[in-house]
């Protein structure tokens, strides 16, 4: 195509929407918060520039191991989410066909269609004190008074394995759907056992849809406000309660935007490790 | 489907009923909110009083439906403009970053294509908190310099669409531009051949080609506007989009009339849900 100046034009046109989105809506932004996060108050509408409120981070326990925490439950979520949906994405991709296997994969997309809130919501109703749970057991005589099995960790790691099943087992059925059958075939054929032919041929085919699974799991977890807050209770002790918490009721904003610098460092590093480990580029993650 | 492969028969039911479990898993919060949205009784669990529409189009307190509940309704408007919005902002982007992407080869092409997947990994508050601190910081800023007041900027409906835009952008990229990857150059070239111009040839030949995909990404965009929380939860004003009158009235402790609006809602997302796939398949 020769360069003309007409499609000179059509190209600046069509780059100033993508620059003025990306400008305005995402890097002035994060650059602001930054700035922010760097301004210490030293009086009413007097402030230094310094790490101050980084240095409170550090120094306040609390914050601190909410952090901790919050990064070591999203580890664990993704790995659950992992371990429970592999075996699933594996029955979709390979042991179904045909109308089963649409019918079954809309049956995993379909919850995730539907509000957040309103799964957890599902949630609050099955897990309280006078929740089904609770009533089943008494009614099947396994407890005699109610049980609450609400605002506790377990209750959060239901709700974030339930929340980001999803976006593990779509790229899991992706990957695993394009392995030929023959190959594994191929490894009963030659002796091998089911458990080899897992660890030899199967997982390392589905290893670009793991990693990108994984990714987005741990970053869905880490970012979530919602089920911490309704199924962990008020000492659920989430990074993004505290960062809502210190915009919100405390007014701080300071402090609050150095708290989201550090959960976007932490988010963002675990992805740049995960596609560094796994060679792949964030494209090709993204587009699975 | 793998078949020539021998499995014993106690493994292979272990693994079905695991299957089945798992989608019971699945299930089961969605059931049992629609199945208390009939419960006769103000309280959103057990024990089961009996069937009831109360929740629906009930109009005595404390039996208010669904129908009736103002505050309810209104934040469903809310929501549907908003979501009105950010579909409109966010296909249109989406179509002009598609065109660029696919079409035209430019310095700092794969930068800005990194740069265009980036809202996707920022946490949904974290994008929230940053554009309620920039549009803070300009407001304050141009209300100094002009003594006049910038509502807009102030958190609102309008940063609530934009929050939401800034991320579904990138969603409404990538299901345009895999549709406009597939179109066959040389009708766009026959179309020029036979004496068209090229915005004409655009109009007439590709973005007919491209109006599934756009719709499609309407649909998602519209689906995740509604759905939104993190975002949301950090730019709203007084007026609250739909998600974030429920979450107040699931923390104060609520009557069914909640589980009667998931209810709601659980079918209109699997609705649309459903048309966006269909718009995707005709796209293959």
């Amino acid at each position: 195509m020769p360069v003309t100046d007409r499609s000179r034009l059509t190209f600046y046109l069509l780059l100033a929407p993508l620059l003025l989105w990306l400008v305005t809506l995402i890097i002035l932004p994060h650059v602001g918060m930054f700035l922010v996060s760097l301004r210490e108050k030293v009086g009413v509408r007097e402030y230094e520039t310094g790490f101050a409120n980084y240095a409170v981070f550090f120094n306040e326990p609390l914050y601190w191991n909410t952090f901790a925490r919050t990064a070591y439950m999203s580890i664990a979520a993704t790995v659950l989410t992992l371990l429970i949906g592999f075996p699933i994405a594996y029955y979709i991709a390979k042991l179904t066909r045909g109308r089963t296997k649409t019918t079954l994969f809309l049956m995993c997309l379909i919850p995730f269609w539907v509000s957040e809130l309103v799964r957890t919501f599902g949630w609050m109703i099955l897990l309280r004190e006078t929740g089904v749970f609770s009533n089943v057991l008494q009614w099947a005589g396994l407890a005699d008074a109610p049980v609450e099995m609400l605002y506790n960790d377990a209750a959060i790691m239901v709700g974030l394995v339930y929340t980001s099943m999803l976006f593990m087992v779509v790229p899991l059925v992706t990957t695993l759907d394009s392995l030929d059958d023959s190959l594994i075939e191929a490894g009963y054929d030659l002796g091998a056992s089911g458990f080899a032919i897992l660890r030899e041929i199967v997982i390392p085919h589905a290893m670009p849809g793991i990693v990108s699974g994984c990714i987005v799991v741990f970053m869905l977890s880490l970012g979530n406000y919602l089920t911490p807050i309704l199924l962990g209770g008020k000492d659920s002790l989430w990074f993004t309660g505290l960062i809502y918490s210190q915009f919100i009721t405390r007014f701080n904003w300071e402090l609050g935007s150095a708290f989201g610098f550090l959960l976007l460092g932490l988010s963002s590093t675990i992805v740049f490790i995960g596609l560094k480990l796994s060679r792949q580029s964030l494209g090709r993650t993204m587009a699975q | 489907m793998i078949t020539g492969i021998p499995q014993s028969g106690g493994f292979r039911w272990t693994y079905r009923a695991y299957v089945t479990l798992f989608f019971i898993y699945l299930a089961l919060p969605l059931v049992t909110v629609c199945v208390f949205a009939f419960n006769d009784s103000v309280f959103p669990s057990l024990p089961w009083e009996g069937f009831t529409w109360a929740w629906f189009f009930g109009t005595d307190a404390p039996y208010i439906g669904v129908f009736h509940e103002r505050g309810i309704l209104r934040s469903v408007v809310t929501s549907g403009i908003v979501a009105f919005w950010v579909a409109l902002l966010s296909v249109f982007v989406g179509t002009c970053n598609a065109f660029l992407f696919v079409r035209h080869d430019f310095r700092g092409k794969g930068f800005l294509y990194i740069l265009m997947l980036l809202p996707l990994i920022i946490p949904g508050i974290i994008l929230g908190i940053s554009i309620l601190v920039f549009s803070s910081s300009v407001a304050n800023y141009l209300e100094d310099a002009t003594g006049l007041w910038f509502d807009g900027l102030r958190p609102g409906l309008i940063l609530v669409v934009l929050g939401q835009f800034s991320f579904i952008t990138t969603f409404a990229t990538l299901v345009i531009s895999a549709r406009l990857q597939k179109i066959d150059p040389s009708l766009e070239e026959a179309a020029l051949n036979l004496g068209a111009t090229r915005w004409g040839a655009v109009r007439a030949v590709t973005l007919p080609f491209l109006y599934p995909a756009m719709a499609a990404a309407g649909v998602v965009a519209v689906l995740m506007s509604f759905e939104n929380f993190n975002t949301t939860l950090m730019l709203v004003g007084s007026d609250a989009p739909l998600t974030i009158t429920m979450f107040d009235r699931l923390k104060l402790g609520s009557t069914p009339v909640l589980n009667a609006v998931s209810l709601l809602l659980i079918v209109a997302s699997a609705i649309l849900g459903l048309a966006s796939l269909l718009l995707q398949k005709r796209t293959e």
